[in-house]
């Protein structure tokens, strides 16, 4: 590109609008999303992108929101400045929740747009004029449109079209230049553009999904082993590693079910890989019997459950924080383990290498927990805020080093070695298979300091509770590793609130909303660690909280509940939504007045986009 | 075989490794006893395990294998017990997910000789998902299966592999299910080494067993067990008059289809020995990224300034 003059480089007022994009799936509605999120991308304009879709490879209806700002977004908004209606279906599941001054974009031969809301400019094109015979090019001509309107040269969708049209051809590039060039001209011609201007800005930015953050930080964690069956939301992470597998070295394995998936990740962890997987409810609930094999043999491994709307199968392609106790209750028995709940794509990314060295120095597994909205949602990304080159801490591990002991084939007959010492801290140190002198047993039925089973012959009380002590120690360290949460917002609010993982982002901008808009003062506590909890801090923070409000995407009140059972305090009042789609702002502006006037101390907002 | 030195010496890693002291190991010579546990074994007096257990022993120091490079995975189940009663890297897995595991060992570490044992129940029964798939992707393991036609941990109950009509405690009228064939399955599910062989007859097994190591790729091995407390029609001597070895026969073990005809007899002569042998290459060997520098699991870790551009580039 070459040097662009821009008259809003300079502008301090915050730009924030929002593009949608509906029809039906395979109407091609990726194509036109992933052009526009690039473009405001290298801008340096922040995004958050989320696709409402169905299970189903054609037909059906989808809906793509993208929503840029030169300010910090966190999520897809409250509302739409430009709709692309790409069927009939669209502009009519939408068009009377479109705002004044909005405009909407369709095809005028194959669309008639019923009951026009006040104030909103409704965007005709003669689309088959326009692409001269190349259908395929439809898309195009609305992406051009939406462009033009936003006061975004010509020139950086040029420079998109070459980027993802080079591998069709030359041609192909031509001719969608040229039906672009028309679309934004007859746009320039005909329509009123934004009263702003798309701004730019000297950094761009990166436009990477949960999914492919998840993969990426494997990647910088050092993951040698990942294993998946697919299954929406998580495959994203599957295809990333895969892509990437062999110049990174990766052993990547589709596996028969998520039985065998979990399973041979234990068994990759244990030879000394970091192994990985990434799954979602239902794949998790397979794979639970083989993650307590992890608590137990003390091999780490680590799994992402990509939470869906359950339970069964549930709404495979909607998102849900119904989960949690499956988490925390994954396999039988008492054993330690992590789970984590990153607030975004960027927190996802910095959290895998992270949780590793997590894993490795206290030997036990460790689970993420995401969903739909983050993984499976865009966002920007900050190339400066991914550390690709974390810290990488194995813990005590013993590898073979060109070294050998008094005797090579020793350790499990001659006790040297004892794999499960019971040491102070409750950690032993972890030979991998292959070490001269250092042979063990490692057993999913309790065993002792050798890798001896107890269970079969002279099962042992003292034993047993020797080792059930010891792995439990292990942890008693491991909250002082990990960061305690903080409260956002001011000390005294009139009210907390309180959520976890994906939430954060539309917490925050309620928070925001309501102290401008409504003059409210509300602050924001949102917890990442949820295993180990961090009792004390949570506690004494909420202590001093006026009106504790939970938010929460599920019907019982999960988080609620292990809150109320970690510390013993019983939130105030709820917000929860369990309709398969996320929070927008204005759901928990809705509610905190609704709390705060004394109307009710659970509200469960309505969806009002039919998607 | 000497030992690979490889190092996890990524700059950045917090090695807290133990150091050892390095000594040749060539000059210690492995025998029998090399491969005698720590533990005797728990099963019945009489079992049909013991002999498995033995024939592995003399089958890998007659290999002249060192110990702490083979690994012994199992499911559950009284012949899941074995990891523990020979002196090799050993895992006891859960009831059925030993092929998984092992799957999962041997392609973090693909110069370790990966032994699976396991019972009828615990690879027929609650793993037979796993073995299917096991046996297409020729994953370079040996997997023994003790077979002994019942659920003897849980105390007499039907197996995959109980003949009709076998009356259990939880078949006392009769069992009215077709047992599984091992042998055909093996052959039709991809399996590259598939053998049956007794117990009770101790030179063939130990001589099966040390062709089915020495394969690369997916190698089962049937292995009639008997229960001496569960199981009171498949006895030693139910066996003993019943068995014939293909290696007396003639059988060619590459003829696909003379070998599914051996695989189909059952009666008053049932054949033992090497069925059916393929080379083909096994998972490991197609993988690229094992094709040098070693074990994936003695790797150092992390990614370089320049991959992770590229990697950061590609989001732009």
């Amino acid at each position: 590109m070459t040097n662009k003059q821009d008259a809003n480089t300079d502008n301090e007022t915050l730009v924030d609008f929002a593009v949608g994009i509906g029809g039906a799936a395979g109407q091609g509605i990726a194509t036109p999303g992933n052009i526009l999120a690039r473009i405001f991308a290298r801008r340096g304009l922040n995004l958050n992108a989320y696709n409402a879709y169905q299970s189903l490879i054609r037909g059906g209806h989808t809906f793509l929101t993208i929503r840029a700002s030169d300010g910090p977004v966190r999520t897809m908004g409250d509302s739409l400045d430009v709709m692309v209606s790409l069927n009939q279906d669209t502009m009519d599941r939408h068009l009377s929740v479109m705002p004044a001054g909005s405009s909407v974009i369709y095809d005028e031969a194959k669309i008639t747009p019923e009951d026009t809301p006040e104030g909103v400019q409704l965007c005709p094109l003669p689309i088959k004029e326009l692409i001269v015979g190349n259908k395929l090019a439809a898309n195009t001509v609305a992406v051009a449109v939406v462009l033009n309107m936003l006061g975004i040269e010509f020139d950086d969708l040029e420079d998109a079209l070459e980027r993802i049209f080079a591998r069709k051809g030359e041609e192909v590039v031509a001719s969608n230049r040229e039906i672009a060039n028309r679309g934004y001209e007859y746009a320039a011609n005909n329509f009123k553009p934004f009263p702003f201007k798309a701004p730019r800005l000297s950094k761009g930015l990166a436009v990477v999904t949960g999914n492919e953050a998840a993969g990426m930080g494997a990647l910088a964690a050092g993951v040698k082993f990942y294993a998946a069956y697919p299954m929406s939301p998580s495959t994203g992470v599957l295809m990333y590693i895969a892509k990437h597998a062999r110049e990174h070295g990766v052993m990547v394995r589709q596996v028969e079910d998520e039985i065998g998936v979990m399973n041979m990740v234990v068994g990759a962890a244990h030879a000394g890989c970091r192994a990985m997987t990434a799954t979602s409810g239902g794949g998790f609930a397979l794979m639970t019997e083989a993650i307590g094999m992890s608590g137990m043999l003390e091999t780490p491994i680590v799994c992402i459950d990509v939470q869906r709307a359950g339970p069964a199968t549930g709404v495979p392609t909607k998102t849900e924080q119904g989960d949690l106790w499956q988490i925390l209750g994954a396999g039988q028995g008492d054993y330690p383990k992590f789970v984590v709940a990153p607030n975004s794509q960027t927190e996802l990314f910095n959290t895998i290498p992270e949780l590793f060295n997590l894993t490795d120095r206290y030997q036990c597994p460790g689970l993420v927990l995401s969903d739909l909205l983050i993984s499976e949602g865009t966002a920007t990304v900050d190339p400066d805020a991914l550390n690709w080159q974390p810290t990488i801490d194995r813990g005590e591990m013993i590898f073979p080093n060109g070294s050998a002991d008094d005797n090579p084939y020793g350790g499990y007959n001659d006790n040297a070695y004892l794999r499960y010492a019971n040491t102070e801290t409750g950690i032993s140190p972890r030979a991998v298979p292959g070490v001269p002198g250092h042979i063990h047993v490692a057993a999913s039925d309790e065993h002792d300091e050798d890798g001896t089973l107890i269970s079969d012959e002279f099962t042992n009380p003292h034993k047993r509770r020797m080792m059930v002590e010891k792995r439990a120690r292990k942890m008693e360290t491991a909250l002082k590793l990990i960061e305690p949460p903080k409260l956002v917002g001011l000390g005294d609010a009139s009210a907390t609130l309180v959520g976890f993982g994906s939430t954060w982002g539309v917490n925050l901008e309620a928070m925001e909303k309501l102290a401008s808009e409504e003059e409210i003062d509300v602050n924001q506590l949102h917890i990442k660690w949820i295993v180990p909890f961090h009792v004390d801090q949570v506690s004494s923070i909420l202590k001093e909280a006026n009106k504790i409000i939970i938010v929460e995407n599920n019907y019982s009140g999960q988080f609620a509940r292990y809150l109320r059972s970690e510390t013993g305090i019983k939130a105030d009042a709820h917000i929860r939504k369990y309709d398969g789609e996320p929070f927008m702002p204005h759901h928990i502006v809705d509610g905190v007045k609704l709390i705060l006037g004394g109307e009710t101390n659970l509200y469960v907002p309505t969806h009002e986009m039919m998607v | 075989m000497t030992i690979t030195a490889t190092s996890v010496d990524n700059k950045s890693i917090v090695n807290n490794a133990i150091s050892l002291d390095t000594i040749p190991l060539s000059n210690v010579e492995v025998t029998r006893d090399s491969y005698k546990g720590k533990i005797d074994p728990d099963w019945c007096p009489g079992c049909g395990d013991f002999g498995v257990l033995t024939a592995m022993q003399k089958a890998l120091s007659e290999l002249d294998k060192q110990p702490h490079e083979v690994i012994t995975i199992s499911g559950i189940g009284c012949s899941s017990n074995l990891p523990g009663f020979i002196n090799t890297y050993g895992m006891h897995t859960l009831h059925g997910r030993a092929l998984a595991v092992a799957t999962g060992m041997k392609m973090a570490n693909h110069e370790m000789t990966v032994m699976v044992t396991g019972g009828d129940g615990d690879g027929f029964g609650i793993g037979g998902n796993h073995l299917m798939h096991t046996m297409r992707r020729n994953v370079d393991l040996t997997y023994i299966v003790m077979d002994n036609q019942i659920y003897g941990l849980t105390t007499g109950q039907t197996s995959p592999t109980s003949r009709l009509g076998m009356q259990t405690k939880s078949t006392p009228e009769g069992n009215i299910e077709n047992p599984i064939n091992p042998i055909p399955l093996a052959m039709v599910g991809g399996a590259t080494f598939v053998a049956r062989a007794f117990s009770g007859q101790q030179a063939h097994l130990v001589d099966i067993l040390k062709q089915a190591i020495v394969h690369k790729g997916f190698s089962i091995v049937d292995v009639f067990s008997p229960c001496v407390t569960y199981n009171k029609d498949n006895t030693y001597k139910w066996f003993k008059s019943r068995v014939r070895k293909l290696e007396d026969e003639n059988h060619d073990p590459t003829d696909f289809h003379a070998a599914l005809d051996k695989g189909y007899e059952w009666g008053d002569e049932i054949p033992i020995g090497l069925f059916w042998k393929k080379d083909l290459p096994a998972l490991h060997d197609l993988e690229p990224i094992l094709h040098e520098g070693g074990p994936l699991a003695y790797r150092p870790l992390g990614i370089s300034k320049s991959q992770s551009e590229s990697l950061m580039a590609e989001m732009m």
